[in-house]
């Protein structure tokens, strides 16, 4: 492992265990992020993606192998690893503000400035009218630029992003998708998106790991060499050769 | 606002008119069938009484300054029992939602608590506590107590997994869950629960007092029976309706409050 390394997943394994049966999940798993890097996973449905994130988050500890997040154990980062969920989870009874300040304070870092960069970054993502609005009035993107508020005033370095886009219509989508490659990039935030949607992968990030089925193992990884937003990507001659070759990979 | 607008608006105010004209039309007629079956002579006054006598019965009560006291008594037992029984059943539920394996150990014995029929301790709370306001009161507390554990754990239990997760990604521990997430998030629950147990306490309260009392509603209900005075029953039964109907309303009055409040309404 050097100094370049962000997340490192060493010959991982995962075993769940229910009274009816156990469950190979994640086996033999190697994945490297550097720091900076987007890196997607992408596979099959129900292979153990969304595992490797709560790995990594130190949500649970893996049963054989090694993970090392931001130089040392996962769990460990504490706030230094922000974690965005499929739903947005709101809180219904918290206003907006105070649903963007939730992490501060329960990470007890709730100060005036901390504060004043949330409530900038509500404004940045055109939350600010709603500051003082509950949940229920706002439409899903907004509620899900609100989560990435609540993820990003916590100041990470690390972001885990688990189908954050699943749950809204395709329009709102592909603009989310736009703002946070486009706050991920500029904030030089190190981060893995799990999705199961190709286009997604590529048009947001900089290298997608293909999954295999269960027990999830890395398949093979493709560099995405395409500049631009991820609207640009989209439209651009290498996103279907890359899109043909994830698609070939998945099925194989 | 448009004429539309106006014309829809107009039309559910005179249905919720009707509605209320409806109720008021549905008692006027119970009573009105009652106090005339009396009069006609097709049921017996001295059997069934009627509102004339009810009304009567309650005034004479009143200026042999006896009313009062009787309500008073009976109301006082049922706040008591009710804050009490809440407040203990609130707080049991808390610990147990702190430590599962406890509720897992003591869940069947909840189970049996809130099934065994609460009268059947009666004897026992009169030998334990006394024939007086405290056995009432404990037997109102029991009666609320356990249905408060059963139904606010209940709420506390079917938090959101993935609120949990939530609060987990962001690090916080038990208490904060609890205190940021699993207790506003439970509030409905806690808000039914209050209403369960109002009526629970008035149940406990009634019983208690045909155990052991020599005041309160329950006792001139029991006594009116037994002394064949029927009017009395009729009219304790006509107050207490009244006494939980106001408990009822006010509960679901600070529901609608803390409903606001969180911008629920």
């Amino acid at each position: 492992m050097n100094e370049d390394t962000a997340v490192g997943l060493y010959g991982v394994k995962l075993v769940y265990h229910e009274p009816s049966r156990e469950t190979l999940a994640v086996d033999g798993l190697d994945l490297n992020v550097r720091r900076g890097e987007f890196v997607s996973i992408v596979g099959p449905s129900g292979c153990g993606k969304t595992s490797v994130l709560s790995l990594i988050a130190g949500l649970f500890q893996p049963s054989g192998g090694r993970v090392s997040v931001l130089g040392g154990k996962p769990g460990d980062a504490g706030s230094r690893v922000g974690y965005m969920l499929q739903r947005d989870e709101l809180l219904e009874w918290r206003t907006i503000e105070k649903n963007a300040l939730l992490g501060l304070e329960v990470r007890k870092k709730l100060t005036r400035k901390t504060r004043a960069k949330t409530l900038a970054l509500l404004d940045r993502f055109g939350l600010g009218e709603f500051r003082r609005s509950y949940p229920s009035a706002l439409s899903g993107g907004m509620r899900q630029r609100a989560a990435l508020v609540r993820t990003l005033a916590l100041e990470p370095e690390l972001l885990l992003l688990d189908e954050p886009f699943s749950a809204l219509d395709y329009q709102t989508r592909l603009i989310l998708e736009d703002e946070v490659r486009d706050a991920i990039i500029k904030g030089g935030y190190t981060a893995i998106l799990v999705t199961h949607d190709i286009s997604e992968a590529i048009a947001m990030s900089d290298r997608v790991a293909v999954f295999s089925g269960r027990p999830a193992r890395v398949r093979r990884e493709f560099d995405v060499d395409i500049k631009g937003s991820a609207f640009e990507r989209r439209s651009s001659p290498g996103f279907s050769r890359l899109f043909d070759g994830i698609w070939k990979e998945l099925r194989a | 606002m448009s004429a539309e607008h106006e014309l829809y608006l107009k039309r559910l105010k005179r249905q919720a008119a009707l509605k209320r004209a409806a109720q008021i039309i549905l008692l006027a007629l119970l009573l009105g069938a009652w106090e005339g079956a009396v009069r006609l002579g097709m049921a017996d006054a001295f059997i069934v009484s009627s509102p004339a006598r009810v009304v009567r019965t309650i005034a004479s009560l009143y200026s042999s300054h006896d009313l009062f006291p009787h309500i008073f008594a009976t109301f006082l037992e049922t706040v008591a029992g009710f804050v009490s029984g809440t407040a203990i059943g609130v707080a049991a539920a808390v610990l147990l939602w702190f430590c599962p394996f406890a509720e897992r150990v003591l869940d069947p014995y909840l189970v049996v608590l809130n099934a065994l029929p609460k009268i059947a301790l009666g004897p026992i709370l009169i030998v334990w506590v006394g024939a007086g306001a405290s056995a009432i009161i404990v037997m109102a507390l029991l009666v609320s107590t356990v249905v408060t554990v059963m139904t606010v754990l209940a709420g506390f239990i079917e938090t959101d997994p993935a609120k949990l997760k939530l609060m987990a990604t962001l690090g916080a521990n038990r208490l904060q869950t609890f205190m940021k997430v699993v207790l506003p998030g439970s509030v409905p629950t806690l808000m039914s629960a209050l209403k369960i147990s109002v009526g629970m306490s008035w149940v406990g309260v009634i019983v208690g007092e045909y155990l052991v009392s020599k005041r309160g509603l329950g006792y001139l209900i029991v006594y009116g029976g037994q002394v064949f005075k029927l009017d009395l029953v009729m009219a304790s039964i006509v107050i207490l309706c009244a006494l939980a109907a106001i408990m009822y309303y006010a509960v679901a009055w600070l529901e609608k409050a803390i409903d606001k409040r969180f911008g629920r309404g």
